[in-house]
């Protein structure tokens, strides 16, 4: 393979090498309605508006007006689209993109979309969000009112057409181009307030992760493509060789699978912890808090990085053949959830809080994907991405307020201030969500994860973490909540006052304010917009916990239980699809997984290993877990709030000490290990950035030494003649003519004696 | 027998011992050229000392080409002359200009253009 690579006729020796694929078995799919092309396409048209407005010096809230219309249009698009669904998989072409065609297999990659239950389920909340969130930015971010705005707005709009290209994408291209597009995004809204250096840094850290992530995408897609021999997901999964893969896998022969099988997942696997900020590569994510807040909230905590999570459930049956890519991916995920919050419980700035607290939620995710329940992956995939954009709005709404202010101990109370009240509701709601207070969403989603992780074998370690990580995440939510909305009223506003807003906010609506006067400072509660998007999403934080109820029945001939395991289980997340009646099938002992959790009460289910052999059924304080995990974790939490009620806000008499502080004492420096992230930055520094910095000088001067002295060489040999004859150039004229005559003298005597001693005689 | 002379080739061609003296004044006109331009610093001078070299080398021409009774001599000589004289228009408005520009028509005015 690396020598086709190597080689110069690259893509026709891969077409040669593929095996030979059938185009024509991709179009045994359905078309569907050509109107579903409006859901991305319209997101693009506002990007391009934005543009023009931005080119025509618009110093008015169009383009949030224009984005918000457009957006909703297209969240309409994507409702109709979910009830229009009969539950048949299909394909809408918007044009031909790329289509190579070669003796044996060809290479077709169309700009088209496929629709299905995952598909739905995603672009549901990434359209429905985005809405909201325009909605809420064109109050946020009026300060910049003019080209900065529409350079927003325009970002915004494309980050969703990316966003949706990426999902409903029909083949591994798309899915890559919206990849890309996605992080394009991302780099420019971070970098947003680009006098900023540390924004500008950020965006590059960003940018640069992702990079290391994005190879291994990309490798995985060229895997794909010549091991399967397409891209396309209707011909990849019915492809006849990784139906016979899992049927290998499914009773755990993994000698009968090529290992080049097995890299694909392991590659998109990286790909996916890129995007999704996991254990190696989680460290963009909180400097990208440097953006804008609806930035955070949309890009950093809804849906972006959820782009990871959607990778692997929608290539699930890819990760199923390999037999170390899910644990992996659990452990992995395990281990970012706890870390990331760990160092959220450090922290004091309460937007980095929250990006914490998201690199740990979604390594519940990809703890959840790789114990074998995508449908609890995706499923906290949805109620998180409510959550912390709602929490996210409310930390922005605060520090939109407080210019700029972020501290959590120099804000307290403020749920006493006048205006606030929405804000303080949301953020609660926010808060039970996160700690998973029974009954919540949040609780729900994050259950059917922890009783799957006690499930599968081998993993109840990953179970004892996650639980950990519960009181932990329980913990630092309620420091923030009690610490900042609850106790006696003071806050003291951002002195960085611009620092939010970036272009010299000349005329700034904080001047009256004041600068430095601290006394004379009045926080300026949310208007309207952000109101009424803070309560829409508490709203609908509340509601999605009613999720959790509907939806069970019968769905395509499997049980579910619920709303999001009926959108997941009828996908190719899901290992008993439609695509594959070999696959584990529902039924055997697989079912407690394939059902995921398909809880009957009375019996204790068999733990089954992820290849179907089947162990002791493993219990949880001598229940099952799937009924246990409803008690303990709500205890957890509850245990996790009332810790934070008691450190941070019981007997607290102002904003900036509390009776942590002197617990804390206790600890030694580990405390502040925590803040400074366990230095995680400065390891990569020193293992990375350092030595690549020192090559590279090491590089600079072996090239400037030893290829441009060479180089010189040449060029000195030349310089070192004329330097040798110049002083022959005396400039004197009768110098010259001497040397003419004398030469002209040499000349006749050496033609005299040739012809003296030749012919001459 | 005397020589005839006629418009076109002569029929006659002019002897060795006729041809030497010819051959002496030609030299001679080319040494004092020589010498002259190696020696004299008045740019004027030298240009004159390059003319008298000049001549000397037509001379010879000319009379080479009486001795092997060819057009040829003649010939190049005409185009010398030529050359000659575009050269010489071109040589003296240079001077001039090279005198404007220093008030002195001497060499060593000019020593700067040195490597």
């Amino acid at each position: 393979m690396i020598t086709h690579l190597l080689s110069g006729t690259f893509l026709p020796s891969v077409l040669a090498s593929a095996p030979g694929a059938d185009t024509a078995q991709a179009a045994s799919i359905a078309h569907g309605p050509k109107w579903v092309l409006l859901i991305p396409f319209l997101a693009l048209l506002a990007a391009c508006l934005n543009g023009v407005y931005a080119a025509m010096g618009n110093k008015t809230k169009l383009p949030a007006w224009t984005t918000v219309a457009l957006l909703a249009v297209s969240f309409f698009a994507t409702v109709a689209m979910a009830t229009g669904f009969d539950g048949n998989a299909y394909t809408v072409k918007a044009f031909d993109w790329i289509q190579v065609h070669g003796d044996a297999s060809s290479f077709v990659a169309n700009f088209s979309f496929y629709v299905d239950t995952l598909t739905i389920y995603w672009m549901l909340f990434v359209t429905g969000l985005a809405t909201l969130i325009a909605l809420y930015a064109s109050e946020y971010m009026s300060h910049d009112v003019g080209v900065s705005y529409s350079r927003f707005f325009a970002g915004f709009a494309l980050f969703v057409f990316s966003m949706s290209c990426l999902v409903m994408g029909d083949n591994l291209v798309m899915l890559y181009l919206g990849w890309e597009g996605v992080g394009l995004c991302s780099y420019l809204l971070i970098g947003y307030y680009y006098k900023k250096p540390a924004a500008v840094a950020a965006a590059k850290k960003a940018f640069i992760v992702n990079r290391v992530g994005d190879l291994g995408l990309a490798l995985g897609l060229y895997l794909v493509f010549v091991h399967f021999g397409t891209v396309e997901y209707a011909a990849l999964f019915s492809d006849e060789k990784l139906l016979g893969y899992l049927d290998a896998a499914k009773v755990g022969a993994f000698d009968q699978i090529p290992a080049i099988a097995e890299w694909i997942a392991l590659l998109l696997m990286v790909g996916a912890f890129g995007k999704s900020a996991q254990f190696p590569l989680y460290v963009w994510l909180p400097d990208a808090m440097e953006g804008p807040t609806p930035v955070s909230a949309l890009i950093h905590a809804a849906t972006m990085v959820t782009a990871g999570v959607y990778l692997i459930a929608r290539f699930y049956p890819v990760f199923l053949i390999s037999e170390h890519a899910l644990p992996i991916v659990a452990w992995i995920g395990t281990i970012t959830a706890l870390l990331a919050a760990t160092i959220g419980m450090a922290q004091f700035d309460i937007k980095r809080i929250m990006a914490y607290s998201t690199v740990s939620q979604l390594g519940y995710m990809f703890a959840g994907l790789g114990v074998l329940t995508p449908t609890g992956g995706a499923y906290h995939v949805l109620t998180h991405a409510f959550f912390k954009a709602l929490l996210f709005l409310c930390c922005g709404a605060v520090m939109h307020g407080f210019a700029g202010q972020l501290d959590l101990r120099k804000l307290s109370g403020l749920r006493r201030v006048k205006g606030w009240g929405v804000v303080t509701f949301g953020m609660l709601v926010g808060c039970l969500n996160l700690a998973g207070v029974p009954f919540t969403a949040g609780y729900f989603s994050k259950d059917t994860i922890l009783a799957e992780a006690f499930v599968t074998p081998g993993a109840s370690l990953i179970g004892w973490i996650l639980l950990l990580t519960a009181g932990l995440t329980a913990y630092y939510t309620f420091r923030v909540f009690f610490r900042v909305f609850m106790g006696p009223t003071e806050f003291h506003p951002g002195d960085e006052h611009h620092d939010d807003h970036g272009d010299d906010g000349d005329d700034h609506a904080h001047d009256d304010h004041g600068h430095g006067d601290k006394g004379g400072f009045h926080p300026h509660a949310p208007g309207w917009a952000i109101n009424a998007v803070l309560a829409t999403l508490t709203i609908a934080s509340l509601a999605a916990s009613g999720l959790y109820f509907v939806g069970s029945g019968e769905h395509h001939g499997t049980e579910t239980k619920h709303y999001a395991d009926t959108m997941v289980s009828s996908s190719t997340a899901s290992y008993h699809s439609p695509y594959s009646e070999h696959a584990f099938h529902a039924g055997d002992h697989g079912d407690s997984h394939a059902a995921d959790d398909h809880a009957d009460p009375n019996a204790v289910q068999a733990g089954v290993g992820p290849r179907g052999t089947i162990t002791e059924p493993l219990l949880l304080f001598g229940q099952d877990p799937h009924k246990v995990m409803y008690y303990v974790s709500g205890v957890v939490g509850v245990i996790g709030i009332g810790l934070a009620w008691c450190f941070h806000l019981w007997g607290r008499t102002e904003a900036a000490t509390c009776r942590m502080d002197s617990l804390a004492r206790l600890f030694g420096p580990i405390p502040r290990w925590a803040e400074n992230k366990w230095y995680v930055d400065e390891f990569y520094n020193a293992a990375i950035r350092v030595p690549l910095r020192i090559a590279s000088h090491l590089m600079h001067w072996f090239d400037k030494l030893v290829i441009d002295g060479i180089v010189n060489l040449a060029g000195m040999a030349p310089r070192m003649f004329g330097w040798m004859v110049r002083p022959s150039q005396s400039g004197v004229l009768q110098g010259y003519a001497a040397g003419m005559v004398g030469g002209l003298a040499m000349l006749l005597v050496v033609i005299l004696l040739v012809v003296r001693l030749g012919g001459g005689s | 027998m005397t020589p005839m002379l006629t418009l076109g080739v002569s029929e006659y061609a002019l002897p060795a011992s006729v041809l030497a003296p010819y051959l002496f004044v030609s030299a001679a006109m080319f040494a004092i050229g020589l010498i002259g331009f190696l020696t004299r610093k008045n740019l004027i001078i030298m240009f004159l000392c390059t003319e008298l070299m000049f001549q000397a080398a037509g001379l010879a021409l000319i009379a080479f080409g009486r001795h092997h009774l060819g057009e040829d001599g003649q010939t190049f000589v005409i185009f010398v002359l030529c050359v000659a004289a575009a050269e010489a228009a071109m040589a003296l408005a240079l001077v001039v200009l090279l005198f404007r520009r220093r008030e002195t028509l001497s060499a060593e005015a000019w020593k700067e253009l040195k490597g």
